[in-house]
């Protein structure tokens, strides 16, 4: 059941499913096809899931002011307020970890415990360091080999798919290239705000990951006050779409 | 009607097309030979000469990080034209505002350029294509946003001549802006606009007058547009200036047979190869054009159109070669067929088409064409509504 929340004047949607102790989830770009996954579904056994979409992103608005992971947090910031959430665990994935990290390092008063899974965000290297891979020039087939260690699991057939789940695909594509095109998949500010995290943090990583290494990940982590940080074998950028019943347990495990 | 010569001065000596992925944003520039480049830059600079003296007006653009076109800097060709030509028009089609992101310094050129040319100059302004986005890293999904506040800047800088003035758009900030030299035509040279399916940008390029240009369509899409055009036009109140532009590739010689395989070798450009990713950045275009690509049903206008034989091409006007009189004809069909317009922009040397055929090309149309077409009535304004949707 989708509701819709205004918020700063726009509307975002916002999912709720399941049943037992609250969880907000924070879809990552491939949210579309996320939302009805075997992941969700499994979490959804042990949690009430409260899922947004972000801004541009399924039914939410995109007004023209919104052009980072940072204007977002700020727009997840009041959508917590305006429901009430606290002391809640927060599970980010990839794009949706990046915003999760741009929310604990503004106000983490909120978070019991902070899950992020092959986030984006944060810039390691240097100028000719490809920390994250280039999706947008790669040609389509190695980017697909970068991001699914099967890549089985990237492949879409949207020939008989409803036009407004096709639309919503579309639109969620270009979103994710607007907030994230410049600078590539980080904001510079972020690394260094990191060190105001100051809840329980589990960093999940898909092993197989080209688009953002293993090493990356650790060195990520390695910016957040006493994160954890673990890896899942056989699984590539989206270890909860590759292994979601591996990840379910691994986020479960830690949230009890 | 006005003919404007142009070529996009090619690097065609590459390795065969077969064995490369793609000849744009990522061909490697080991594959550039700076000798050969520097004859090749010479050389085409020649032919927008010898176009000068035989009485054509000449059109330059830029793309970057291709050997489809070395004029990575539209401005300097058109600069050394200013000076070397002494007769004809010269138009920048155009300068990438959205790419370039210094819509100032965008200013300043043209208004040099056009002083030089002692007032010779048309602007022209592009959106630029898809592939351009990744030399420029410009956000894909908002150049239409950083073009039209790039022409408004553009405009007000042309033409405040009394006090500096301060710019706080979303794309740019500058204080102090007081730009010398103003232009050289008053208010400044004409502003042209291009386009291939933005009827909300036809809609504003009529209303203020801008022309508006478009290349290698065939000739319904042409009509459309320019019927779009001309209703705007007319319900902005003519606000004076403007036009319409239309570019095939053209190629005239003294037998159809010559004529043809000239066309041949500047369909090169045609067949250019480009990586999918290049050609379809995120948010570049509607999502309803990405609906349909993520469908499968949607792959460009250009692939559709390199697709086709050759003489479903000069059917549909997008090549126009031949004799003489064929290729008056052929004009006068398509200029009839899209409710008349006013300027030819020809495609005239592509690929491996030598100097000794490019100039001979140029010359012939300029002798036995420009003359029977010179005369046809340019854009009239018509009673249409805009054909928005």
């Amino acid at each position: 059941m989708s509701e819709f929340l205004t918020i700063q004047g726009m509307k975002i949607e916002v999912e709720r499913m399941g049943s037992g102790s609250p969880l907000l989830v924070l879809l990552s770009e491939e949210a579309a096809f996320e939302r009805t996954s075997p992941f969700i579904a499994d979490l959804a056994k042990t949690h009430e899931l409260i899922i947004p979409q972000a801004p541009g992103f399924g039914k939410s608005d995109r007004p023209d002011w919104i052009s980072s992971p940072d204007d977002i947090s700020y727009i997840y910031l009041d959508l917590v307020e305006k429901l009430g959430l606290k002391n809640i665990p927060v599970l980010g994935l990839s794009l949706g970890g990046w915003i999760a990290a741009e929310m604990a390092v503004k106000d983490d008063s909120f978070i019991s415990k902070l899950v992020m899974v092959n986030p984006f965000g944060v810039k390691i290297g240097g100028p000719y360091d490809r920390d994250i891979q280039d999706i947008w020039t790669l040609h389509p087939t190695k980017v697909a080999e970068l991001k699914y260690y099967d890549t089985d699991f990237g492949k879409r057939d949207y020939s008989s798919s409803p036009e407004e789940d096709v639309s919503i695909v579309a639109r969620n594509l270009e979103s994710f290239a607007r907030f994230c095109w410049d600078p590539y998949m980080h904001n510079p500010k972020l690394k260094i705000r990191l060190s105001r995290i100051n809840v329980p943090t589990q960093f999940i990583w898909g092993e197989n990951d080209g688009v953002t290494s293993t090493a990356y990940g650790k060195a990520y982590s390695a910016h957040v006050p006493g994160a954890s940080f673990v890896t899942v074998p056989k699984a590539g950028h989206y270890p909860q779409i590759e292994q979601p019943a591996a990840v379910a347990q691994i986020v479960n495990t830690f949230l009890a | 009607m006005k003919a404007w010569y142009f070529t996009e001065m090619p690097y065609p000596h590459l390795p065969p097309l077969d064995t490369l992925s793609t000849m744009r944003v990522s061909l490697e520039s080991k594959h550039f030979d700076p000798k050969i480049g520097a004859d090749l830059y010479n050389r085409y600079l020649d032919e927008y000469m010898i176009a000068d003296d035989a009485g054509l007006n000449m059109m330059v653009n830029e793309h970057h990080q291709t050997a489809t076109c070395l004029d990575v800097a539209a401005p300097l060709s058109l600069a050394i034209l200013a000076r070397q030509t002494q007769k004809g028009e010269i138009c920048i089609l155009g300068n990438p505002v959205a790419n370039r992101g210094d819509p100032l310094r965008i200013a300043e050129e043209m208004a040099m350029i056009d002083c030089i040319s002692r007032g010779r100059l048309s602007a022209g302004f592009v959106r630029g294509v898809p592939y351009e986005i990744f030399a420029a890293n410009t956000n894909p999904t908002q150049t239409v946003e950083r073009l039209w506040e790039g022409i408004d800047l553009i405009q007000k800088a042309w033409t405040s001549h009394d006090e500096p003035f301060n710019f706080e758009g979303k794309f740019t900030q500058r204080r102090a802006v007081n730009i010398w030299p103003r232009p050289y035509q008053d208010p400044h040279p004409p502003i042209w606009l291009t386009g291939s399916s933005d009827f909300a940008g036809i809609s504003r390029a009529a209303a203020r007058g801008f022309v508006f240009a478009t290349f290698l369509q065939p000739y319904e899409k042409v009509r459309q547009l320019f019927d779009a055009y001309r209703g705007s036009y007319r319900l902005n109140g003519q606000p004076g200036g403007g036009g319409t532009a239309f570019m095939p590739l053209v190629y005239v010689a003294d037998t159809e047979a010559e004529a043809e395989a000239g066309m041949k070798e500047l369909l090169w450009y045609m067949a250019a190869k480009t990586e999918p990713q290049y050609r379809n950045p995120p948010g570049y275009v509607p999502v309803e054009f990405n609906v349909k690509a993520l469908q499968g049903t949607y792959a460009g206008r250009t692939d559709a159109m390199r697709a086709q034989t050759l003489e479903f091409q000069r059917e549909q006007g997008v090549v126009m070669y031949g004799t003489p009189d064929q290729v008056i004809a052929q004009i006068k069909r398509f200029y009839d067929l899209v409710g008349g317009f006013d300027h030819l922009l020809m495609m005239m040397q592509a690929g491996f088409l030598d100097h000794e055929r490019t100039a001979k090309n140029i010359r012939l149309f300029a002798k036995d064409v420009y003359p029977a077409i010179k005369d046809l009535a340019g854009t009239k304004p018509l009673d249409l509504p805009i054909a928005a949707e």
